[in-house]
């Protein structure tokens, strides 16, 4: 048969110049049939406009489309790489051994796929791999290459790299995968393609499979670009290509192909080059099944999630500014492209930085050199004065139930050894669904002594919010309650299923259970533990709770972890005899770890309005505990219930010492209200987030002092961590509101800018968010600094003051205005009962708009939408402290799902700009 | 300084005029009846006579140009007569004459074209986008006026037909220009938009407001919520002279460019509509016409009028119809910073003014 087909692309494709296009003929070591033939490869390749121009690319990006798409899928990182390439070299001048950030970008089309060559012939995997590597050796190709693979692309990219170490600097992946595990079906979608009347039906005689691929994208494809795809599959033998490449996928260990893909798997996972993995986790084909399985191989991997992309990732996402980026990170060593010889093939991404005092934590904030977390643990249970002495109550139930602390210690080392017989290793990730108490405790602290990885994700999520936490983090292992596991099993979320309840057979079979936890602990029982996981080790992945977008994985370290425990040991002076109770899940953990007594009180800690006073009581009077940890939802419902205490649980809440309200911001109200339980307990209420819990704290009596203060925003205290070890800095904003990075010290009291935290105790990175952890570093002083999102500004004593989320301040002509001080003048307003102050207008000349929720009791034309009645808009223009625009009302401010209290500003300020550009006027 | 203000009559006219004349500037004007600003030399007559507008800008070192038809329906051709001629008769004379600054006062309309504008800067005139015959010929002649600005001879912008004949060389007093010498062939012009203008006596929207209010024939179009910058009398007055001064002192910062100027402080139209009402002591508005409707409306009423030329002025014009139910308010950094001008009356203090005047109540 002779090879047919092979041409430049035509003008006009949307984002594709066709001065990129390009042949070339190469011999064909592909199938017997077309062996000694030549074949004619159609490829992109933006290096003839850059030699064009003089300019020397520092290597080159091989990208390898999948089945069935073609080149054109490269179309956006071929534009930017040149752009970015055109202006650096105007930047920085010619200069010998290539223009930094120039990359070279040469994207091939499959043969028998895009406008490449069709020689009728069935080309296997180990055919496309060699003859991958014949096309970059008749091109002439040489090093650095970091090669790009999407789809089966992805698979023909690698085998190219495991085959040319020499020339290989680097991998980067968009949803692909290199290993079908041999007890997982391939996925639903490939399996019907392959059944064989389908199959051929589906790929070559009908489009079925090209237009289902294309239907992938979030959101759909313009059609100019959906047509673009077709181009090269518009006749059944155009589609040849596509049928033969779903034939070859290697779905069964028989499979002709089965052999190179696993040695493939097996080379990748030797590879030392920096490597980049975006994903799309809206793919039917690529689940993240494949994500966790690449990361395994790829553990040093650059790692991004995009939440809501699928398949198409490059359609859905920008990807390509990140794939530059990560290729640019090389020149400031994050990570190195230098190319065979080079740090690339020394293991170079976790090469360690500079000691930071700060950013590397391997001393404890004291000084003191790392302690585990599970050293208070071992102290109290090895010292016979203690060993028989609570270590954690258990309130649930009919009674207070107390585990000793050498009960604890054993339980702790029978699951340690259990976990690790059925398999669990050090980096496995554990998911813990199960409610606070002994046997989370022990599930905790056994998981962290042998270095597995506690997934953390709040029951307050909700079940979508919990299954994309599952699906992002992918656990190797589940724990769970009945109901978690119901749920797992219902949402497909990961993991062999552990049950932390004995099951019967039938529930156990219905629920997908492959282990009970009796029976781990018992099989665990004397044997000798793994060797302990080092302070750099991963050991928690804790959710954030969502309110400001989808919940992220937040990976802490040991040693962040043991920091956490050490500065909370050392700012509140808790020691072995303080004893806790803690209404707040993340605290409720850290008891043993302090060496100290814990007890949750009888609640459903994923519902905190469960909480009654004389539960607290309770707890207090079983413990005999000083110090108490509530969240603000828990307090509403203490206060409330507070009728219920008799005699001893008041004397009992007497003797409590120290009361902290965590988790959200309370009002001075409020905690003076639950402060009248506990009379003698200093309040506190630190400000935190989940990425680094306790930033500043702030006393009942500091909120009275500061509230005289002229300052806007609410005062959360001074920094817990102090400057040498850390502490918080505001990075000033400019006039459009971005913050620009210079920090700005208590010596310059008073500038409004985002909130930046450094601690001991910050998280290590978040998971999977690569880019997310790029944001949020950017623009930061030296040091493992983290933009916090909030804005605010210290005051000339140190306090810190928080105005509200960077994303939600205005930019107006004189300047930005951070909403939540305005919001507090005007809520003061009678016929106010919630504000908030957004911006409508362009960037930078915005104009400040109040927007009121009444309160319920008004009557009905009063709640009406649109403009505020002239009685409420001339009280809130009176009580405001910044000019207003206009006064709008809404009968009820749109506010988070999660929350329920957190106003969603970006929609009200959506409105509020059509409302007075003169549209219509209807609910927010 | 002379200074030569025409249309003193109006509103606007007369408080430019009034201060110049307060610090002590000679100011002449002309207008077709008397401006009855004291202290002003008045020259009557029309700016299309170009006789009477010779004599006006005899010796004169600046021109303010505020003299224009200004109505909502009319006849096409009185509209170009008086706005885009009687400014190229008064730029010629003005060159002629060897005046040096020319501030031509002009209109936001110029550049609008229907649809909303939030924030946005002063855009080019456009008189082929422009809504109505008023911002049609204001286009055409702030486009003209722009377009007579002249360097020094070396950097001479738009050599144009009109040279300066140099007759007022010598006239000018040292100092007049802020020591940036003036050569023989320099006529700066800037173009000023302040937007709705309103004040104690103002005859074109305050006392209409309030009249047609007090016979319940107010309605508010749409639900009044289109945020529309305004100008305090005082403060349209303070920028105009500003923007003399400028041309005086920094004229290349300022000189071939058009500003919009406001008071920076967008408010709703019901907002405005309310405050008016109050200040003049009668009710507001209570009811509403649909913004669509009003539109249609107002070109119906629109073409109605055209063909019973002379006759009152239309209740209501498409042009209207946009002005009062889209948003239209301004980027005022610009300006601000190169007018070297603030507004020093806040809307609220402009509101109690008009409270005082009016014997209303202010908020």
């Amino acid at each position: 048969m002779v090879s047919s087909g092979g041409g430049t692309v035509p003008p006009g494709l949307p984002g594709l110049d066709p001065r990129f296009s390009h042949v070339l003929r190469v011999p064909d070591g592909g199938g017997a049939a077309t062996h000694g033939r030549v074949a004619e490869w159609h490829y992109l390749d933006n290096g003839p406009e850059l030699a064009a121009r003089g300019i020397e690319p520092v290597g080159t990006v091989l990208a390898v489309h999948g089945n069935p798409t073609w080149s054109y899928l490269w179309r956006d990182l071929l534009n930017l790489a040149t752009e970015t390439a055109v202006a650096e070299a105007a930047a920085t001048g010619e200069r010998p051994g290539g223009v930094p950030d120039a990359w070279r970008v040469v994207a091939v089309d499959q043969l028998e796929m895009g406008l490449s060559a069709r020689s009728g012939g069935v080309r296997s995997l180990p055919e496309r791999v060699a003859g991958l590597g014949a096309f970059t050796d008749a091109l002439g190709l040489n090093g650095p290459v970091v090669t790009l693979g999407h789809d089966w692309g992805g698979v023909v990219s690698l085998g190219w790299a495991v085959d040319h170490p020499d020339l290989l600097a680097g991998v980067a992946l968009l949803n692909t995968a290199v290993h079908q595990p041999a007890d997982v079906p391939i996925p639903a979608a490939l399996r019907l393609a392959l059944a064989p009347p389908v199959h051929r039906l589906g790929t070559s005689t009908t489009r079925a499979f090209l237009e289902t691929t294309l239907a992938l994208a979030h959101p759909r494809l313009p059609s100019a670009v959906a047509d673009a795809y077709r181009l090269p599959y518009r006749t059944a033998g155009d589609r040849a290509g596509i049928e033969g490449f779903v034939a070859d996928i290697p779905a069964t260990a028989e499979h002709p192909s089965r052999p190179e893909l696993d040695r493939i798997a097996a080379g990748v996972a030797a590879l030392k080059v920096p490597a980049l993995l975006l994903w799309g986790p809206r793919d039917p084909i690529f689940s993240d099944r494949y994500l966790d399985d690449l990361i395994e191989r790829l553990p040093h991997a650059r790692v991004h999630r995009f939440e809501g992309a699928g398949h198409l990732i490059a359609e859905d996402v920008d990807y390509a500014g990140p794939v530059l980026d990560w290729l640019g990170s090389g020149a400031s060593g994050a990570d190195a492209f230098t190319g065979p010889g080079g740090p690339s093939t020394s293991g170079l991404t976790s090469a360690p930085e500079a000691p930071d005092p700060a950013s590397g934590p391997a001393v404890s904030p004291s000084g003191s050199a790392f302690r585990p977390m599970w050293a208070g643990l071992d102290e109290r249970a090895g010292d016979d004065a203690t060993r028989s002495e609570a270590a954690v109550l258990d309130m649930s139930g009919s009674g207070p139930a107390t585990v000793s602390w050498g009960a604890l210690d054993r339980q702790v080392r029978r699951i340690a050894a259990g976990l690790h017989l059925i398999g669990v290793r050090r980096g496995d990730r554990v998911s813990l669904l199960v409610q606070p108490g002994p046997t989370l405790t022990a599930l905790v602290y056994a998981c962290l002594r042998i270095g597995a990885v506690v997934v953390v994700a709040d029951a307050g999520l909700g079940i979508r919010g919990l299954t994309r936490a599952q699906r992002g983090a992918w656990p190797q292992y589940l724990v769970g309650r009945t109901t978690a596991l119901a749920a797992a099993r219902a949402f497909g979320w990961p993991g062999v299923r552990i049950s932390a309840d004995p099951l019967d057979p039938v529930r156990r079979r219905a629920l997908g259970v492959d282990h009970e936890l009796v029976d781990v602990a018992r099989a665990g029982e004397g044997l000798d533990l793994p060797p302990e996981p080092g302070p750099d080790d991963e050991a928690a992945v804790l959710f954030t709770s969502g309110s400001t977008g989808p919940a992220k994985g937040v990976v802490y370290t040991h040693a962040r972890l043991s920091a956490l425990r050490d500065v909370l040991a050392a700012h509140f002076g808790v020691g072995a005899e303080t004893g806790l109770v803690t209404g707040f899940a993340p605290f409720a953990l850290l008891g043993p770890a302090l060496g100290t007594r814990s007890v949750t009180p009888d609640m459903d800690v994923s519902a905190p309005r469960t909480l009654t006073a004389g539960a607290v009581a309770a707890a207090v009077r079983a413990s005999d505990a000083r110090m108490v940890f509530l969240s603000p939802a828990a307090i509403l419902h203490v206060v409330d219930t507070a009728g219920e205490l008799d005699a001893a649980d008041r004397d009992a809440l007497e003797r409590v010492e120290t009361f902290l309200s965590t988790g959200a911001p309370i009002s001075a109200e409020m905690l003076t209200a639950v402060q009248a339980l506990m009379p003698h307990a200093a309040a506190h209420t630190p400000y935190g987030m989940t990425e680094c819990m306790l930033v500043t704290d702030i006393t009942l009596e500091g909120i009275r002092a500061a509230a005289t203060a002229p300052d806007d925003g609410v005062c959360v205290g001074r920094p817990i961590v102090d400057d040498a070890a850390g502490g918080v800095t505001i990075s000033a904003l400019d006039a459009d509101g971005a913050a620009t990075g210079a920090p700005s010290s208590a010596e310059v009291p008073g500038v409004l800018g985002e909130v930046l935290v450094r601690a001991p105790h910050l998280k290590e990175r978040y998971d999977r968010l690569w880019l997310t952890d790029v944001a949020a570093e950017r623009d930061t002083p030296p040091g493992h600094w983290h933009r916090t999102g909030d804005v605010g500004h210290l005051d000339a004593e140190g306090r810190l003051w928080i105005e509200g989320r960077l994303s939600h301040v205005l930019t107006t002509a004189d300047g930005p205005l951070a909403p939540v001080g305005p919001e507090q003048s005007i809520e003061r307003a009678p016929g106010v009962r919630r504000a908030a102050v957004v911006g409508v207008g362009p960037a930078g000349v915005q104009q400040a708009v109040a927007v009121v929720e009444p309160p319920a009791d008004a009557g009905r034309r009063d709640r009406r939408a649109g403009l505020a009645p002239q009685e409420l808009d001339a009280a809130v223009r009176a009580s405001s402290s910044v000019a207003l625009a206009a006064v709008l009302v809404v009968p009820q401010m749109p506010t988070d799902v999660r929350h329920n209290s957190k106003i969603d500003r970006a929609r009200l300020a959506r409105w509020a700009d059509g409302v007075l550009a003169g549209g219509r006027v209807s609910a927010p | 300084m002379t200074v030569l203000v025409t249309g003193a009559s109006g509103l606007l006219g007369g408080a430019v005029a009034r201060l110049l004349v307060e610090r002590g500037e000679q100011v002449r004007t002309l207008q077709r009846s008397l401006s009855g600003v004291p202290g002003a030399e008045d020259v009557a007559g029309s700016v299309t006579d170009p006789a009477v507008v010779a004599r006006a800008v005899d010796g004169a070192d600046a021109v303010v140009h505020l003299a224009a038809k200004v109505s909502l329906a009319g006849d096409p051709a009185e509209f170009e007569r008086v706005n885009v001629r009687g400014t190229e008769v008064l730029l010629d004379a003005a060159e002629r004459a060897g005046v040096r600054r020319f501030v031509q006062v002009s209109s936001p309309s110029v550049a609008h074209a229907g649809a909303s504008l939030v924030g946005v800067g002063a855009e080019p005139a456009d008189p082929a986008r422009a809504r109505g015959e008023y911002a049609r010929t204001k286009a055409a002649s702030e486009v003209l006026a722009l377009s007579r600005d002249r360097g020094p001879a070396g950097r001479a912008s738009l050599p144009g037909p009109h040279q300066g004949a140099g007759a007022a060389q010598g006239r000018s007093q040292p100092g007049d220009d802020g020591g940036t010498p003036a050569g023989d062939d320099d006529f700066r012009v800037v173009a000023v938009r302040p937007h709705i203008v309103w004040g104690p006596g103002d005859t074109q929207l305050v006392e209409r407001v309030i009249d047609r209010a007090a016979r319940g024939r107010l309605p508010l179009l749409g639900h009044g919520a289109a945020l529309i910058d305004t100008t305090y009398l005082d403060n349209a007055a303070a920028g105009i002279v500003a923007a003399l001064d400028r041309l005086g002192d920094r004229p290349d910062a300022v000189r071939g460019r058009a500003y919009v100027l406001t008071n920076g402080e967008p408010r709703t139209v019901a907002d405005l509509l309310t405050g008016i009402c109050r200040a003049g002591g009668v009710e507001p508005p209570r009811w509403r016409v649909p913004a669509g409707l009003a539109r249609t409306a107002g070109g119906l009423v629109e073409a109605v009028w055209r063909v019973r030329p002379g006759a009152d002025e239309p209740p209501m014009t498409r042009f209207l119809a946009e002005q009062l139910s889209t948003a239209h308010w301004f980027d005022q950094r610009a300006v601000r910073a190169e007018l070297g001008w603030r507004p020093a009356v806040s809307i609220d203090e402009g509101m109690r003014r008009l409270a005082a005047h009016y014997g209303g109540t202010a908020g």
